[in-house]
């Protein structure tokens, strides 16, 4: 369980995280999605105890992490940035983390094992690929069994086997009651992952809600149609919450009608169609749309959306 | 939140046993963390060499070199500090460790990993600190008196025993010099946090200070040099000739707080600063 309320975090006149408020419950998943440099990272190291907040507070299991007498036991992290003496080897580092709790070392080498890093835990970390860093840093933050897990980007350059394993882990771990709370930039990976999702832009809350209802609102349907009388067509479709554009010249998309609908209005003013279809709008697009204006960094290729999208 | 919520049993029961976070156990991690890195013993190696080394070379050269000596030169011949003269040496080597042991965390990025499993913090900052005057002080002791009794052999006929008045003495005081060095060079590494930064910084305040306060105005000097860590720590064992020089008592105290001040510091950054 973590609760932020009004967390806010200043550099200089930066603002990274600007007066947010939510909770990550038990038992679910919580997705903190957001653009590149929407203030996830450092959310996450407030949540740690890492930062500071400028003003405001967060707590885990009802206090502030630094607060408790066993905090990796209270929370588990992967953070983005690697947080491994790259001269140390992966069982020596984790060794030493177990050590602060007197975990045994017997855990050790069950984490080791559990994250498949077996063959390389004598190996200084420093030459571990990012995958293998990835699997590294699971390792640390399970190795107290945490009650709440949070994870930054966790699936960043892990292989598809990969990715499916640290899923299922998540989804386990977060059926057995723990608390998961994992960042992504992915719309795509979070509809797979979450049951809730928090959205940020420029470290703003956005959204806060269930996944379904992200996925629903992002549904709503634009009908395409192209004829040769749209004009005339407009004319007669318009109409309270309905909203027609013109994109190009005989092409309209339609918001608030099935594509059903407008066939029949077309055929009863004997207006002919050339093309009716459905479109709908994809999570990424909703989320795009959400972020849009709170976008640091933004490329200004006119086709932006459509390489964001490959990409994912 | 509701107590409801706190007092909620774990979801799933925990085969891991898992113990409150202590001094002591913090202690336990650092000095796993302290051994399994190889630039830690490389470099205390390079300590206790340059130590040894350096005073058996010395004795026997100043031995061969005897009859070429200035009057003045063997007026003021003290074969004590002569064997100890490693200590020039042997303390960079230490103070370098000393930054590295901590910088090394924040260049990686493991010092969030080490924050996570004690936010408290300062326990990091103690546990560092003393585990490594400890290792610093066994070494160095050792050293030391390798460096004085092979030192004395080679000196031959111009050299003395442990028996010596102050031999004992300045052996200890120069292995708690390097010891004050290595604690001071951990809390050096909390406050620069940067490698290149906290290594310019012991070395500026040990070896280039005491040069500029040569250009000083005389007057000056006595209220200065006797103070600055290098020339307070050297009165802890070697006699000093300079103007205002301090007795080894007082060196001690003053390296002492220069240590003191330098822990504070880094104890108030540690506590305030984002990891």
């Amino acid at each position: 369980m973590i609760e932020a309320r009004n967390l806010t975090k200043k550099y200089g006149d930066k603002t990274a995280v600007n007066d947010l408020s939510f909770t990550a419950q038990p038992g679910i998943i919580t997705g903190f999605l957001g653009p590149n440099g929407a203030g996830k990272s450092t959310t996450m190291r407030m949540i740690l105890g890492l930062d500071a907040p400028t003003s405001g507070s967060v707590t885990v299991g009802g206090k502030p992490y630094a607060e408790h007498a066993k905090p990796l036991q209270v929370v588990g992290a992967l953070l983005e940035a690697r947080a491994v003496h790259t001269s140390r080897s992966a069982y020596n580092h984790l060794l030493a983390l177990a050590a602060t709790h007197g975990i045994a070392r017997g855990r050790v080498d069950d984490v080791i094992e559990m994250v498949g890093l077996q063959d390389v835990a004598r190996k200084r970390a420093g030459g571990f690929s990012l995958g293998m860093g990835q699997r590294l840093g699971i390792a640390s933050a399970l190795l107290a069994d945490p009650e709440t897990l949070i994870l930054d980007e966790p699936v960043n350059g892990l292989d598809p086997e990969g990715i499916r394993w640290v899923r299922d882990l998540l989804k386990g771990l977060a059926a057995e009651g723990h608390t998961i709370f994992v960042s992504s930039h992915l719309m795509s990976e979070m509809a797979l992952t979450a049951d809730h999702v928090i959205v940020v832009g420029r470290g703003r809350l956005m959204a806060d809600m269930p996944m379904s209802e992200l996925i629903a609102q992002a549904s709503s349907n634009v009908v395409v149609v192209r004829s040769p009388q749209a004009t005339a067509l407009a004319k007669a479709l318009a109409g309270k919450d309905v909203t027609v554009t013109s994109t190009e010249q005989n092409t309209l998309e339609i918001n608030g009608l099935t594509a059903a609908q407008i066939g029949d209005r077309a055929l009863e003013l004997n207006i002919s169609l050339h093309e009716l279809s459905s479109k709908q709008a994809s999570l990424e697009e909703a989320f795009m749309e959400m972020t849009r204006d709170e976008v640091e960094f933004h490329a200004s290729t006119p086709d932006d959306d459509h390489t964001l999208r490959s990409a994912a | 939140m509701s107590t409801a919520t706190l007092d909620r049993p774990r979801a799933s029961t925990s085969s891991v046993h898992v113990e409150p976070v202590t001094q002591r156990r913090v202690l336990n991690s650092e000095w796993i963390k302290m051994r399994s890195l190889r630039s830690t013993g490389l470099t205390l190696l390079a300590a206790v060499v340059a130590m040894i080394a350096i005073g058996w070379i010395v004795g026997w050269a100043t031995n061969a070199h005897w009859a070429t000596q200035r009057p003045d030169e063997i007026a003021s011949f003290n074969p004590i500090s002569n064997s100890l003269n490693g200590y020039h040496l042997a303390q960079l080597a230490v103070g370098v460790l000393g930054v590295l042991l901590v910088s090394g965390e924040y260049a990686t990025g493991m010092i969030r990993a080490t924050f996570q499993s004690v936010p408290t913090r300062l326990p990091v900052l103690w546990a560092k600190a003393a585990l490594y005057a400890g290792v610093t002080f066994v070494l160095m002791l050792v050293a030391s008196f390798a460096a004085f009794l092979g030192g004395q052999q080679f000196l031959g006929t111009h050299g003395t025993s442990l028996s010596a008045s102050g031999a004992v003495q300045d052996i200890f005081g120069v292995t708690g010099y390097l010891t004050l060095i290595g604690i001071f060079a951990v809390a050096l590494g909390f406050i620069i946090r940067s490698t290149a930064g906290g290594i310019a910084t012991l070395f500026g305040l040990l070896l280039v200070l005491p040069g500029i306060g040569l250009v000083l105005p005389t007057s000056w000097q006595a209220n200065t040099l006797p103070y600055l860590p290098s020339n307070a720590g050297a009165s802890m064992f070697s006699p000093q000739t300079a103007v205002g020089s301090l007795s080894a008592g007082a060196g001690l105290v003053v390296l002492v707080t220069w240590v003191v001040a330098a822990l504070a510091g880094a104890a108030v950054l540690v506590k305030r600063r984002d990891a």
